[in-house]
């Protein structure tokens, strides 16, 4: 009743165009909540022999999910209600992970196989004598965690600024962000340029202190993972039912009109893009201490298409449905991947193909909705 | 009056396209708070005209001078936008997605920049010139309807309802009665002519029944240039006119 009273407050409060359907909002809120609660308990509470008991495995897999949701709702923010189809958010997602890792990584110490106490073992196979000069700095978690952010952030808006400024849009600008993640991933499968090459980072050991092992700290990061995306989704949902967000509409509908109504295009853009990569790496950021390792093959080109497809599957321009569509998708991967391994491809490209003739709306769309042109 | 004094001034503009000129050295100003009407047969230059001065096309060479010392050509199109020049195109252009108010609110003056967008509130006052304009576009009804579903006529009244909101000191307005039923011509006239003399109103316009009745200075243009400038009487019995243009 009382939600069912909020959502009725929600819609006459808000503006109608980019109306947020708040009780679908609410909801999503509710149900992230309850993921908080529940899995925590389920795991560190329950009995291993109880078959309600969450495993360490199904703990991970719903940290991976929910950091995939942040991703695709970052995705989401910029083509749902800008118009810019970005096909290179895994760079920025691979930049955050590999700043988080950076950090895993210095925590290590003497506890590598070859018992270096500055160098990862990594470097100390390849025989360098001395810390490359950026990797200084990343033993301190403080130092580390504004890289996460500022990482993917700096690569937005030096990226952004020269594409927008040049007005690249539309599909050339999809290729170039494609291009762009294809780049860094030639970059960091490289030994010199001091990521670790192919085989990127792994065997980390623990996180501020607390052993990446054990169930509690899995369970800390799912939870802070869960924070960290309902924290996106309000800043996010925040944007667009503010008037900067209408403007965000209104670039995608007609953005030269825009333009002569005064306002600068290529700004807003800019602002939103490098906002949507911050998500990103942080998403990044989180999904490295809880699947344990990073490597290269983040970057790769079919990642960043995969998740414009989690987007497109849940219902772009609702954020929720992002969150939704990269949760489902996964899950269905999940399972595919080890029932039919072969098919999965297959069923994924099936799935895209189908949504877009007969869900433009994603899943979200198949939800009862008002009728919202009035008249 | 002197050049000093002209809202706006175009002196000797150039722009060819693969050598076509689209205007051949034009040159015309506008008066504070006049009506100006740019008649001219199909292909004489007039939306490159209105392309140049909001900076959507760059001329080869000539200048134009908003005000005393605004060089439009030294700023881009949401600068031009922001110091105080509005356009209503050809084709009514309307936020689609965006509610008849949402569109309204967008146009309304005001910092343009990301932030202060993003923390903008409406203002009671705004809220007011809002149902102002609503009233006067007769929109009232629709202030909830998505632009999407707006009637032709509506559209371009939305449209001149945003450039009321932008209160721009010059308003270019492109074929405003294109489309209209004759009821709406006569409102969308009453409204030029109340706009004029707060701002300057440069209109380009075919039907030439809604010229006569709105104009006090009437500009020809042919094949990039005037051929000729005064009032209707004056342009209509000018011989190179009738010639290139009223034909009948």
């Amino acid at each position: 009743m009382l939600l069912h009273q909020r959502a009725r407050i929600g819609v006459l409060s808000a503006p109608a165009g980019s109306a947020p359907d708040a009780r679908a909002s609410a909801w999503f809120l509710a149900a992230l909540a309850l993921v908080a609660v529940l899995v925590p308990i389920l795991n560190l509470a329950v009995p291993p022999s109880s078959s309600f008991h969450i495993s360490a495995y199904a703990l991970t897999l719903i940290g991976k999910y929910m950091c995939y949701a942040m991703l695709a709702m970052a995705v989401d923010l910029i083509w749902g209600y800008c118009g810019i189809l970005s096909l290179g958010h895994a760079a920025f997602f691979s930049l955050g992970g590999y700043a988080m890792g950076m950090y895993l990584m210095r925590q290590i110490g003497p506890r590598g196989v070859y018992g270096d106490p500055i160098l990862p073992d990594f470097m100390v196979f390849l025989n360098w004598k001395s810390l490359p000069w950026f990797w200084h700095g990343f033993n301190h978690f403080l130092f580390a965690l504004p890289m996460m952010i500022i990482v993917p952030a700096l690569l937005a808006w030096v990226f952004g600024w020269f594409a927008f400024r040049s007005r690249v849009t539309g599909v050339y600008f999809s290729i170039i962000t494609q291009a762009l993640s294809y780049a860094l991933m030639l970059a960091f499968f490289r030994n010199d340029t001091g990521f670790g090459g192919n085989n990127g980072f792994t065997d980390f050991k623990d996180i501020l202190g607390f052993d990446l092992h054990s169930d509690r700290t899995r369970v800390v990061l799912l939870v802070v993972t869960i924070v960290a995306l309902a924290a996106s989704y309000l800043a996010c949902r925040t944007i667009v039912s503010s008037r900067a967000g209408r403007v965000l509409h209104a670039i995608r509908d007609a953005e030269s009109r825009t333009r002569f109504l005064g306002y600068s295009v290529e700004s807003f853009k800019l602002w939103v893009f490098v906002f949507s990569a911050i998500i990103a790496g942080v998403a990044g950021a989180l999904y490295v201490p809880q699947i344990g390792i990073i490597n290269p093959s983040e970057f790769a080109p079919i990642n960043s298409i995969e998740v414009v497809i989690w987007v497109a599957v849940g219902g772009r321009g609702t954020l929720f449905g992002a969150a939704l569509g990269a949760v489902l998708v996964n899950y269905a991967k999940t399972y595919f991947t080890a029932a039919l391994p072969e098919v999965w491809l297959y069923a994924l490209g099936a799935m895209f193909v189908l949504v877009t003739l007969f869900l433009p709306r994603g899943i979200i769309g198949l939800l009862p909705t008002r009728n919202r042109d009035k008249s | 009056m002197t050049i000093r004094d002209k809202v706006l001034y175009l002196e000797k503009v150039t722009v060819s396209f693969d050598g076509f000129k689209a205007l051949n050295e034009l040159s015309l100003y506008v008066d504070p708070g006049e009506l100006l009407c740019i008649i001219g047969p199909n292909g004489a230059g007039k939306t490159t005209m209105m392309d140049v001065i909001t900076g959507k096309t760059r001329p080869d060479s000539g200048s134009v001078w908003f005000g005393r010392n605004i060089d439009l050509l030294q700023l881009s199109e949401p600068e031009i936008a922001r110091s105080g020049i509005g356009r209503k195109f050809q084709k009514p252009t309307v936020f689609e997605q965006l509610t008849v108010f949402e569109n309204l609110e967008l146009a309304l003056a005001g910092d343009r920049s990301f932030v202060r967008t993003f923390l903008a509130r409406m203002t009671s006052k705004q809220h007011e010139r809002v149902d102002e304009v609503l009233e006067i576009t007769g929109l009232k009804d629709l202030r909830s309807a998505y632009g999407r579903i707006l009637s032709h006529g509506q559209k371009q009244w939305l449209e001149i309802g945003m450039l009321l909101m932008q209160e721009p000191e010059l308003l270019l307005v492109d074929e405003p009665v294109a489309g209209m039923t004759p009821q709406e011509i006569e409102r969308t006239e009453q409204l030029l002519q109340s706009l004029a003399g707060e701002h300057s109103v440069v209109v380009v316009e075919h039907d030439m029944e809604f010229v006569r009745s709105i104009a006090r200075r009437v500009t020809v243009l042919h094949e990039g240039r005037v051929i000729a400038e005064g009032d209707m009487s004056h342009v209509q019995n000018d011989p190179k006119v009738i010639e290139v243009y009223l034909g009948v």
